[in-house]
């Protein structure tokens, strides 16, 4: 079993201009069960003559069952897509749109409180499982490989990067999770260790932090008691000043605990095996697995 | 976005939050003006985006109109270099005059978002007028915070409750009350990440002033503020900062550091200056060229970093999933000939068209380095600044 993602997915695809139509291709391309596209206005049309478009994601999800969802739209009209795609019933939302209004995450997070619905993102590379070809999301397919460790990171790139590694070192992945790099996103560290933790094919966890925020800290205490899979860890920005945003808007030294000396220290705690450069995720993997 | 004391001045106003009296002037004369007609003792403040102005000379009591003229004709044209600045400082080309208030408590407050709690956070102390850094290490126990509800807002016994909190004199609660919400309609109305009134001030007569005000605005909701977008100050931003802003790159200029770097992706770009770091050089930048950066934008990305007087060595380091690598090489090899770069490269790249990108950069008989991937770059690296540092 992979998480999040699966043989089961059935994927709904919104906002279809020029990067959502060229992701919506590499996901087709990968394999994936790709059953609606969501644009207004090309109703009766399909995307690359296979997938029907809607209007509306209601519709889509009614005509063709639909059970998880991926957004592109530009970022003034992410958060009401969010909320369409909540109120459609959606299982899973990925929001992979980038510069969404911080006070639009304040309000789409209090929205889905209590829903059934799991937010992923905004901001984020998404969710791909290599074992059900199951990619929804901008993870690029050709660099994955099926296998047994979980990753986890804040970082699209740095999670290709942290793949490579694992794979350069003949370790395939159950599923990689970019849980976004706002300040405000869905699905924290946390929920996504207590997937990999209950899941038959994880053995292991790669855990890719940043400055900024606490969610490191919240996630070494959980993994402290809850987690007895191996995680190895890195945190990107040990060489960033405070008070500089690095990018991503939740990448800013505003305190002590954002800083990535103490976030390494808060998961060694834990029991994590920290590297000490985000170079060597693989190798110390390796290492831990024997 | 930062925005300048008079701009956040000028907002509050709007929103009812009692300011000083106050107005800007460009010129000596101007600011003498505004002294008489405030009238008796007058303080000059610079108007810049850097914290610490207080202490390098930047605010200044005055007795007497002409005095003010003389301060400002001072600080108007001339530079501040405070603690938060470069060595270069920034320019001052505007002082706000304001009245003196008597002055009874200072106190603080400010609003931010909390990304663990979802919501903004009203955060006031007794503690005004000095950092709030320290006072929030020292004494944890003198903050007081307050969640606004994402949906409701701050009610106004929350507000109530933070004026208690604030310990203001009785015959001043409501007032205090009503502040405190209309300063948290100023932060949720104008999308800001940042709104802090340091000192807020009781004065003699019991009056709670706004006396300073900082506000920062969220780039990412400026699409929905066009009368704000206006009030983008870009001289005081760091030049080769403001040349990236202009192309949509995601640039930081770091002081002092040796190793250019090109990344695409702001975590890899955290962990390429963190490599750098370890290979012991300090990066002279943050810099994510982003996902679908065209040739042009590749070569003003090349052209910043080769402008910054303290670059010697660039390390890029390309993990492509949207963005193309031959793209990528094409853009710096048409920025490094165009300009005529001898800087010595580390290159790796990955990913998306990785094969054709490496080609075109070999057959570019610019002095490149490959290097397989993160901890091959960071090796190369080693080894390079070991040759840079024999040839110093």
């Amino acid at each position: 079993m992979s998480i999040l993602v699966g043989e089961n997915t059935r994927l709904l695809v919104q906002g279809l201009g020029r990067d959502g139509s060229f992701q919506a291709s590499r996901t087709r391309e990968y394999g994936t069960n790709m059953v609606a596209a969501v644009h207004p206005g090309r109703d009766g049309q399909k995307f690359e003559d296979k997938v029907p478009y809607f209007s509306t994601v209601a519709k889509a999800v009614e005509e063709t069952g639909a059970n998880t969802g991926v957004i592109f739209v530009p970022a003034p009209f992410a958060k009401d897509a969010i909320i369409e795609q909540v109120d459609a019933g959606l299982e899973l939302v990925v929001c992979i749109t980038e510069g969404v209004p911080v006070l639009d995450m304040v309000k789409v997070m209090a929205y889905i409180k209590g829903k059934p619905t799991r937010l992923i993102g905004s901001n984020c590379p998404g969710v791909l499982s290599p074992a059900s070809k199951a990619k929804v999301g901008i993870v690029p397919g050709n660099i994955v490989r099926p296998g047994n460790v979980g990753v986890v990171s804040r970082s699209g790139t740095l999670t290709y990067e942290a793949i490579a590694q694992l794979v350069q070192h003949r370790m395939g992945q159950s599923t990689c999770v970019g849980i976004g790099g706002d300040p405000i996103h869905g699905t924290t560290f946390t929920d996504v260790l207590e997937l990999f933790q209950a899941d038959d094919e994880t053995e292991a966890i790669v855990l890719i932090g940043e400055i900024g925020g606490i969610r490191e800290q919240l996630a070494a205490d959980y993994i402290k008691e809850h987690v007895t899979k191996p995680v190895v860890a890195a945190i990107a920005g040990s060489s960033a000043p405070p008070g500089k945003r690095m990018g991503h808007a939740g990448a800013i030294i505003t305190g002590k605990a954002a800083l990535a000396s103490e976030k390494n220290k808060a998961l060694e705690t834990a029991g994590v095996h920290v590297v000490e450069s985000p170079a060597l995720i693989g190798a110390k993997m390796k290492e831990v697995l024997g | 976005m930062n925005i300048h004391e008079y701009q956040a001045k000028e907002i509050l106003d709007r929103f009812g939050v009692p300011t000083p009296k106050a107005e800007v002037a460009s010129t000596p004369e101007e600011a003498k003006e505004i002294a008489s007609r405030i009238g008796g003792k007058v303080v000059v403040k610079a108007q810049v985006h850097a914290g610490g102005r207080g202490k390098v000379g930047g605010v200044k009591l005055v007795d007497s109109p002409g005095e003010a003229q003389e301060v400002a004709e001072g600080l108007i044209g001339s530079r501040l270099v405070t603690n938060q600045t470069g060595a270069a400082g920034v320019p001052v080309e505007k002082v706000m005059v304001a009245e003196i208030l008597d002055i009874k408590e200072e106190l603080y407050l400010s609003i931010v978002i909390d990304g663990d709690l979802g919501s903004p956070v009203v955060m006031a102390s007794t503690e005004g007028g000095v950092e709030i850094e320290e006072v929030a290490e020292a004494t944890p126990e003198k903050i007081f915070r307050v969640a606004g509800d994402p949906l409701i807002g701050l009610t106004t016994y929350h507000a109530r409750d933070i004026a208690m909190a604030l310990d203001v004199p009785a015959k001043s609660l409501r007032a205090t009350t009503k502040l405190i919400s209309d300063l948290y309609n100023v932060f949720v109305e104008n999308d800001c990440s940042l709104v802090e009134i340091n000192p807020l001030v009781v004065t003699e007569d019991d009056q709670v002033i706004a006396l300073d005000a900082k506000i920062n605005l969220e780039d990412d909701a400026l699409f929905r503020h066009t009368d704000l977008a206006g009030l983008r100050d870009p001289n005081q931003q760091d030049p080769l900062e403001q040349r990236a802003d202009q192309s949509d790159l995601a640039y930081v200029k770091l002081e002092g550091g040796r190793v250019g770097c090109m990344v695409n992706g702001a975590g890899l770009a955290m962990a390429t200056m963190d490599i750098t770091k370890a290979a012991g050089a300090d990066p002279a930048n943050f810099l994510d060229i982003g996902g679908s950066a065209d040739q042009k934008r590749i070569e003003e990305a090349f052209k910043i970093i080769i402008d910054d007087h303290d670059v010697e060595m660039i390390l890029v380091n390309l993990f492509a999933g949207i963005a193309r690598s031959d793209v990528v090489a094409q853009g710096i090899v048409a920025a490094a000939r165009e300009t005529n770069a001898t800087v010595p490269m580390v290159v790796a790249m990955r990913g998306t068209n990785a094969e054709e990108g490496i080609q075109i950069l070999a057959d570019s008989g610019l002095n490149i380095t490959g290097a397989p991937d993160l901890a091959g770059a960071a090796e190369v690296l080693k080894e390079k600044l070991l040759e840079l540092g024999d040839s110093n």
